[in-house]
């Protein structure tokens, strides 16, 4: 009888794995994909947006990009009900560290503090993990700007350039041919070094534009749709006014068509060229 | 009873303190140090019964030096230090209350500028160019009003802190012998000198 609650949630396998942390993982390759770019002067996160149906009420700011606090906001690939309430940890651990240091919280430490809280879902309390992955943009003093990426499982990592959801490995495999490619071809053109430690020398940030229409580049890859438009995505970035405030910007449809039509452009002058 | 001083200055702060711990009729020690390290570049010197001033002083410390461990060696500005012990001092208040008048002074790699912060026993904070803390600053706050200017150099905060020493010396009733100066820069928190070593016991 006990045998049947054996595929708890926090259990190992006899292989060694945490079969519901991964299930879940499974469950956020399905959802709409997000992909988020770090260029020289703000970060670009760019997703898909599954729902377009007619009948829909337009939402009051957005569907799938969140403002953490003055600094920092992030999208969501997954369960959404799910993410609200990871989303409302981070505002309160934001919120609660400016108001112990009245100061901004580093990225860092609010993307560890969110993946610590699913981490304990995977660990203990026999509930299931968030099926939720975070692309997490923002600025600080210390790093400047910053994307991270988080899933179920808690775990964590910096990103220059990343993509999660449907058809990720598409997404990522464009970005590496493509991130940090300058006018310079020829040595430009190879795979970005994964290894190396000189790899920073090697890539160039893109500036915002270039970081916008190579988001949309991507979601076009990662789109089975035959055409994009600009209301299957939402384009969002994080940038720094002259007082040196970050400004959180969700282009608008007009906005999106352009940079849509730029990479179309672009897109038919290589084929063109080729 | 306790005198703690502070003189922020172009690249620094000093923080001077008398070095007496002594409670009603008895001084029980004669150099003790009571401007206390919070991290590489930032200190507090503390006035209030010993028994708050250390465990005040290293609990906010120890606390500071988790930070530094937790997040991979970042450090807390001056600013966010001072919110934090005031923070900390504003919620004991109405718990169980430390009885210690603070002058926080640090130096900020990143901005390449000094600051200090005054915060009373009842986790009143502000940021000030110089401060006193005791019976000194019915003496000394007047001097520090006269001759705090922006720009001053090391030596002449130094100076305006002797000054004040002297004064009281002469004018107030409570013997001070031994004052211990600190100073705060990009080179971290170094002693200046001091009437008693603290170390000698």
């Amino acid at each position: 009888m006990a045998r049947r609650y054996d595929s708890s949630t926090t259990t190992f396998s006899p292989e060694g794995r945490l079969h519901q942390v991964e299930y879940a993982i499974e469950a956020i390759n399905n959802a709409g994909t997000c992909v988020g770019i770090l260029a020289k002067n703000g970060v670009v996160m760019a997703c898909e947006k599954k729902v377009t149906s007619s009948l829909l009420a337009p939402t009051k700011t957005s569907e799938k990009t969140y403002k953490l606090c003055d600094h920092a906001a992030c999208t969501v690939a997954g369960l959404t009900a799910d993410a609200n309430i990871l989303i409302d940890q981070a505002r309160l651990r934001a919120g609660r560290y400016q108001y112990q240091y009245v100061e901004p919280i580093p990225m860092e430490q609010l993307v560890e503090h969110v993946c610590n809280y699913k981490q304990a879902y995977t660990q203990y309390g026999g509930l299931r993990p968030f099926g939720v992955s975070f692309l997490f943009a923002g600025y600080d003093t210390h790093y400047g700007f910053q994307l991270y990426q988080s899933d179920p499982s808690g775990n964590y990592s910096g990103w220059k350039a990343t993509v999660v959801g449907a058809n990720n490995q598409a997404g990522k495999s464009l970005l590496k041919t493509e991130y940090g490619v300058t006018s310079n071809k020829e040595e430009t053109k190879e795979e970005m070094k994964t290894n190396d430690m000189k790899g920073d020398d090697v890539v160039e940030m893109p500036d915002l534009e270039g970081a916008l229409e190579l988001a949309v580049k991507v979601l076009n890859k990662t789109m089975d749709a035959t055409a994009t438009s600009s209301d299957k995505m939402e384009l969002f970035s994080l940038t720094l006014d002259d007082k040196g405030e970050c400004v959180h910007k969700i282009l608008t449809a007009d906005e999106t068509q352009k940079v849509i039509d730029k990479v179309e452009a672009k897109a038919a002058a290589a084929a063109t060229e080729s | 009873m306790d005198t703690v001083f502070g003189v922020e200055y172009d690249g620094g702060v000093i923080l001077a303190a008398d070095q007496a711990n002594a409670r009603s009729i008895l001084i029980y020690q004669s150099n003790l140090d009571k401007i206390t390290h919070l991290s590489s570049h930032s200190a507090m010197g503390v006035s209030g019964p010993n028994a708050d001033l250390v465990n005040f002083t290293e609990y906010i410390a120890k606390n500071l030096a988790l930070y530094e461990l937790s997040n991979d060696g970042l450090k807390l500005s001056t600013h966010a230090q001072a919110h934090f012990a005031r923070g900390e001092l504003a919620t004991a208040l109405r718990k169980g209350p430390y009885q210690v008048n603070v002058l926080l002074g640090g130096y900020d790699i990143s901005s390449s500028k000094a600051s200090l912060y005054t915060i009373d026993y009842l986790a009143a904070m502000t940021k000030v160019h110089y401060g006193c803390q005791g019976y000194a600053s019915n003496f000394c706050l007047s001097i520090m009003d006269r001759d705090w200017k922006e720009g001053l150099t090391k030596d002449q905060a130094i100076a305006i802190v002797e000054k004040c020493i002297k004064e009281l010396q002469v004018r107030f009733l409570i013997s001070q012998p031994n004052f211990i100066i600190k100073c705060i820069d990009k080179e971290g928190v170094n002693v200046i000198k001091y009437g008693a070593d603290p170390a000698d016991n």
